[in-house]
């Protein structure tokens, strides 16, 4: 603890409070102002994280930066906080990405100015806070409060058909999560009136009411994911979002999915997770074969990398269920990776769609005789997608493979096929958009990158390559944790 | 020396950073001033260390630790060894002259840093291959050559045939690749790391081990792995069936082609495969996959090289033919003379690819030799080192070529493994066909009545000393490497880089009669090979400079069989409807049907409808009136009451 500070309150309210306060700069007249408060708002969420990372201390596999306060005290309810080694890095991931979408929309959001860069900020602090909770209703709360300002920034800014996919992604989450709510109130009666997440790493349960939680939790973190058939809500929400949406969506919103497995399913219901991990594996490698296939014949560009997400997703479900330390870890690299990489691709997207205000692969071709910087840094992440060795896409893809061929051959296999078929639809794409003559009048008007933009794509380019060349500290925080889970999984809880 | 290891990867990717990053700001000029001088600095690192591992001096060690996973260190290291030490000396020469020859060939060229940057990176890349000790730096290393192959293959990414080309030769390679991560896969399952000196220290234990993949079948693990490996193998070296991109490559500029697609990237299976002698040997199995593989890719692509007349695809098919030698001696486990192949092969098709590259700008980028002919009096440089690098080819007793393709020969005659038969035969006939077309394009382009037209004709001259002087340089070599055959591939050069079983010994057998390098080339007077290639010269000599309507009548009278090699045997046709047609007609039916028709239009959609309906439903009860809720709760109390009465 950095001077004695609550830095985990920090993290979670800074934002908050920087975001209500750009909300309060009120209409457009003073959108200068709003974007520099949440800027600056922003950066310093950020700042507030490094300790996390700074003050860790790898060795340990529980919980640190502990904070708890009596919340609703008849009910036994706590605002408890703190983090291992599975949360810590996907906070920095969040504080870390929300400067670069409130930098990406800079210029490109002319509207509703205060409300946009401060639905940003609110939605960092509230993932912050389902990253750190250590109670369940507390946990709870978050979590669903974080669908509101998604909510809105693809009901509000979004394209055409926004309703549509707004309420859609909406309802898919929201019917989801009721269930995990259930559960939780199942936990709270069998455990005598807890609702800390530790006590329930610890309850012991019988199978058949194990097999229910699992479900009531898989149906909450699937959907989020999106693990197949639950995914279709998030094409149709990644086309409709602005870019700083689609950003957020695919690099943050997706992982709470991913921490809910870890932080839920596996070590509170450890025997259902090792009964049913045969499901899990097939509906993940479905994911990773079948989404690989549908990405190859998208004609937007946003949905093609929305499907690619979902198959790089495939990845982390797959790694979780193959109960080693190669896939979980690799798993936990995934999520990272994905993050860095997906925000990249859709930030590129971004970049296009500023300038000819179409998602379509077909209104493209030789981009890159106009804006060969911006063509440069989409070839370094169309590779990381690709899953290239020297990026991040490599580490995660690579250790899970690794652990899948220890489980068994042919899952190792089938999800060896995402060399060719990531490649497939990633290079395709490229094809199309970057290569070629330039194809019609919109192309030849293109400007290359500005100051800004190229700012947010270093950036990342930068984290792509450091997470793909050194993976070592990034993977050296999470070894304790995982060790733990592993050992905690194994052992049954009949 | 540890500094120096260092030196020679980083020193080229320095200057594929300053090209690449600050090209536009330094020019030109100090563009190539900077990548060549930086190249330069790492061949004479690696010309040092060469000397270094010449007195013994082997080096296994790790630079830094990538990832530590459970309980696997993956490591960053380097193995310097002959095997290695040989490998740097040969890329980073050829890398070096190719960035000279690139001043002359892409002068002027709006991509010019970018270029520059390209070819250093895959110098790079390509060093961190073969320097790597372990299996991780090697995959990455392989997909890193591979990427740089794709940049420079589509490098004019105006043309679409460039830029099809790129990726048809991407994904073919992640093909490849695809076995390749899953062997890797297989290893570390089975070893418990990815060390080189580790696994191939354990492969005693894991020999006999078998796993059924299908169960009910046994295999040995070995054999697995080696197989999976090799099919990594088959992409980069552009062996049948994978070996489709590998002509379509050509569509990149020429420097390339001689660097990447002939010297250096594509030789790296064969590299690999050497390198993993321990657990080769283990498998026969293998062993015999790659003899029958190499064997076919030998014969059938040479085969297809004597129909074209594009200079630079003969050349290309060329390449592939000897890429299969150099396989077939792998499976003959004469790994030692599939090296030192890829050795000689590497200094003469550098000459032929780079002396086609002179031939082209002369002709202004025309590419076809029946519009060429008649340019020796025009070029002599061009001319005289393409003829010294063609008799190389063909296997002429005194030239390099001829003792590592002889060494390879005698070898697979000595081997017995299956399949040893059918290899034996492919690379013997090849002998004929390879002096054949490789004549051919000699006779075509530089000799008889020149065909092109007026314009070009009065503007041919020899190519500037940038372009021609690589070429002399790598001309040296292509004559006298092949004398070095006695110590390294017949001495102990290899020794504790290369294992080979005692049961496996054709390399042994051969060196018990080797003589030195005379008496080698006198014991080829009396052989089938020698005679094989005198032939085949005289037959393109015949055709193509005295009796020069006969091709035409030849073709006329084969017209199936020629058809069949021009259509290069239909494979890519089939390709591009089984895998691309298959894959897209599959994957559109999935999201159509799948995604849309019934996960969305029947489950999403499904539910809300049915939401919808019942809402109308429960809506018809709440119409408004008092007296119909009245009336329900009547009904309700009555309900209740009964219930609980009775």
């Amino acid at each position: 603890m950095l001077f004695g500070l609550p830095l985990l309150s920090l993290v979670i309210w800074i934002p908050i409070a920087i975001g209500l306060l750009v909300l309060a700069t009120g209409d457009d007249r003073k959108a200068p102002v709003a974007r520099i408060i949440a800027m600056v708002g922003s950066v310093l969420g950020f700042l507030v994280a490094i300790p996390l990372y700074t003050q860790f201390d790898p060795a340990l596999s529980s919980m640190q930066f502990v904070e708890k306060h009596s919340w609703f005290e008849r009910f036994n309810v706590y605002y408890h906080l703190g983090i291992d080694g599975i949360s810590m890095p996907l906070i920095l991931l969040n504080c870390f990405t929300t400067p670069l979408v409130i930098m990406a929309g800079w210029e490109v959001i002319k509207e509703r100015v205060a409300q946009y860069m401060g639905a940003f900020l609110i939605m960092s602090g509230i993932v912050n806070g389902v990253f750190a909770s250590l109670d369940a209703i507390l946990f709870y709360t978050f979590w669903e409060a974080s669908l509101l300002p998604m909510f809105l920034i693809i009901g509000v800014w979004g394209g055409a058909n926004r309703v549509y996919a707004a309420i859609k992604f909406f309802l898919y989450t929201l019917l989801g999560s009721l269930l995990m709510l259930i559960a939780f109130i199942y936990l709270y009666q069998v455990s005598d009136g807890s609702f800390s997440i530790l006590d329930y790493h610890k309850l012991p349960l019988p199978i058949e009411p194990q097999i229910l939680i699992f479900i009531a939790f898989l149906l909450a973190f699937a959907v989020k994911v999106p693990m197949w058939p639950v995914h279709t809500w998030l094409p149709d929400a990644h086309v409709e979002a602005p870019t700083g949406g689609s950003v957020i969506l695919a690099a943050i919103l997706l992982k709470m999915g991913g921490y809910g497995f870890l932080r839920f399913s596996l070590p509170i219901v450890p025997d259902a997770s090792q009964y049913l991990s045969g499901m899990m594996i097939a509906l993940s490698l479905i994911a990773i074969v079948y989404i690989g296939l549908v990405a190859l014949m998208q004609v937007d560009m946003k949905k093609l990398i929305a499907y690619s997400s979902i198959a790089h997703m495939g990845f982390v479900t797959l790694g979780f269920f193959l109960f080693n330390a190669y896939g979980l870890e690799g798993a936990m690299v995934q999520m990272l990776s994905h993050g860095f990489i997906s925000a990249a691709m859709f930030l590129c997207i971004g970049v296009l769609y500023d300038r000819v205000h179409s998602r379509q692969i077909a209104d493209y071709g030789g981009v890159a005789n106009k804006m060969p910087v911006f063509a440069a840094f989409f070839m370094l992440f169309a590779m990381a997608n690709a899953g290239l060795p020297g990026t991040s896409g490599f580490v995660g893809e690579f250790m899970v493979i690794m652990g899948a061929v220890k489980v068994n051959f042919w899952y190792a296999f089938l999800a060896a096929t995402t060399l060719i078929f990531g490649a497939a639809y990633t290079l395709w794409l490229y094809k199309r958009v970057i290569f070629g003559e330039v194809a019609n009048p919109a192309v030849e008007g293109l400007k290359d990158v500005s100051k800004r933009e190229f700012a947010i794509l270093a950036i990342l380019a930068i984290a792509v390559l450091w997470i793909g060349v050194y993976p070592f500290p990034l993977t050296e925080v999470m070894h304790a944790t995982v060790d733990e889970l592993l050992a905690h999984v194994a052992q049954s809880k009949l | 020396m540890q500094t120096l290891y260092l030196l020679v990867p980083l020193a080229p990717l320095l200057g594929a950073l300053i090209a690449g990053l600050f090209g536009r700001f330094i020019g030109p000029t100090w563009s190539h001033r900077v990548t060549i001088s930086l190249v330069f600095t790492s061949l004479v690192a690696s010309l040092i260390i060469f000397m270094d591992v010449l007195d013994g001096n082997v080096y296994n060690g790790s630079v830094y630790t990538w990832l530590i996973t459970g309980d696997t260190h993956f490591e960053i290291g380097f193995l310097i060894d002959q095997l290695s030490a040989t490998m740097m000396v040969v890329v980073s020469l050829v890398s070096l002259m190719v960035h000279i020859y690139t001043i002359g060939y892409m002068h002027n060229d709006p991509g010019y840093q970018r270029f520059f940057s390209y070819i250093s990176l895959f110098t790079f890349s390509m060093m961190m291959l073969v320097m790597s000790n372990n299996f991780l730096q090697l995959f990455f290393g392989w997909e890193a050559v591979g990427l740089v192959s794709y940049l420079l293959i589509g490098f004019w990414y105006k043309r679409p045939t460039a830029i099809y080309a790129n990726m048809k030769a991407f994904l073919v390679n992640r093909v490849g690749d695809f076995g390749f991560l899953l062997g890797i896969a297989m290893v570390l399952m089975y070893f418990g790391t990815l060390d080189y000196a580790t696994v191939f220290a354990g492969v005693e234990q894991v020999s006999g081990e078998t796993v059924e993949l299908i169960p009910g079948m046994p295999w040995l693990v070995i054999s697995v792995i080696c197989i999976l490996l090799f099919i990594g193998a088959m992409g980069k070296s552009a062996q049948f069936p994978l070996h489709v991109w590998l002509p379509d490559s050509m569509e990149g500029p020429t420097p390339i082609s001689a660097l990447i697609h002939a010297a250096t990237m594509v030789t790296a299976g064969i590299f690999m495969v050497a390198r993993m002698s321990p657990l080769f040997e283990q498998s026969e199995a293998a062993l015999s996959m790659i003899l029958v593989v190499g064997g076919i890719t030998t014969l059938f692509m040479a085969l297809i090289a004597v129909v074209q007349t594009d200079i630079k695809r003969v050349v290309a098919y060329s390449t592939l033919s000897q890429l299969g030698y150099m396989t077939v001696a792998l499976g003959a486990s004469a790994y030692s003379a599939a090296i030192f192949h890829l050795m000689t092969h590497a200094f003469f098709k550098a000459v032929l690819f780079l002396g086609a590259g002179s031939v082209i700008i002369a002709m202004h980028h025309v590419q076809n030799m029946q519009q060429m002919g008649g340019l020796k009096k025009y070029m002599p440089y061009t001319y005289w080192t393409m003829f010294i690098a063609a008799v190389a080819s063909a296997g002429v007793p005194g030239f390099s070529g001829f003792f590592s393709k002889d060494a390879i020969i005698e070898a697979v005659g000595f081997a017995n493994i299956p399949g040893v038969e059918f290899a034996y035969f492919c690379v013997l006939a090849t002998v004929f066909v390879t002096a054949l077309y490789t004549f051919r394009l000699i006779f075509m382009t530089f000799h008889g009545e020149p065909r092109m037209d007026a314009h070009t004709k009065e503007h041919l001259q020899e190519s500037p000393r940038v372009v021609t002087f690589p070429l002399i340089v790598l001309a040296i070599p292509t004559i006298g490497a092949g004398w070095f055959i006695g110590p390294i591939v017949f001495g102990s050069y290899f020794d504790g880089a290369i294992h080979v079983l005692p049961q496996h010994n054709a390399i042994e057998q051969l060196g018990a009669e080797f003589t030195g390098v005379f008496g080698m080339m006198i014991h080829a007077l009396s052989t089938l090979p020698f005679w094989l290639s005198v032939a085949g010269i005289f037959t393109a000599w015949y055709l193509y400079i005295v009796r020069t309507d006969l091709p035409e009548k030849i073709k006329n009278m084969f017209l199936p069989i020629y058809t069949l090699l021009d259509r290069k045997y239909y494979i890519d046709e089939f390709y591009s409807w089984l895998f691309a047609g298959g894959s897209r007609a599959l994957s559109s039916k999935l999201w159509k049907y799948g995604d849309i028709k019934i996960i969305d239009g029947f489950f999403v959609n499904g539910a809300a409808r049915v939401v919808a309906w019942s809402a109308t439903l429960v809506r018809r009860f709440q119409t408004g009136y008092i007296y119909h809720y009245a009336f329900t709760m009547i009904v309700g109390v009555f309900v209740v009451l009964s219930l609980w009465l009775y």
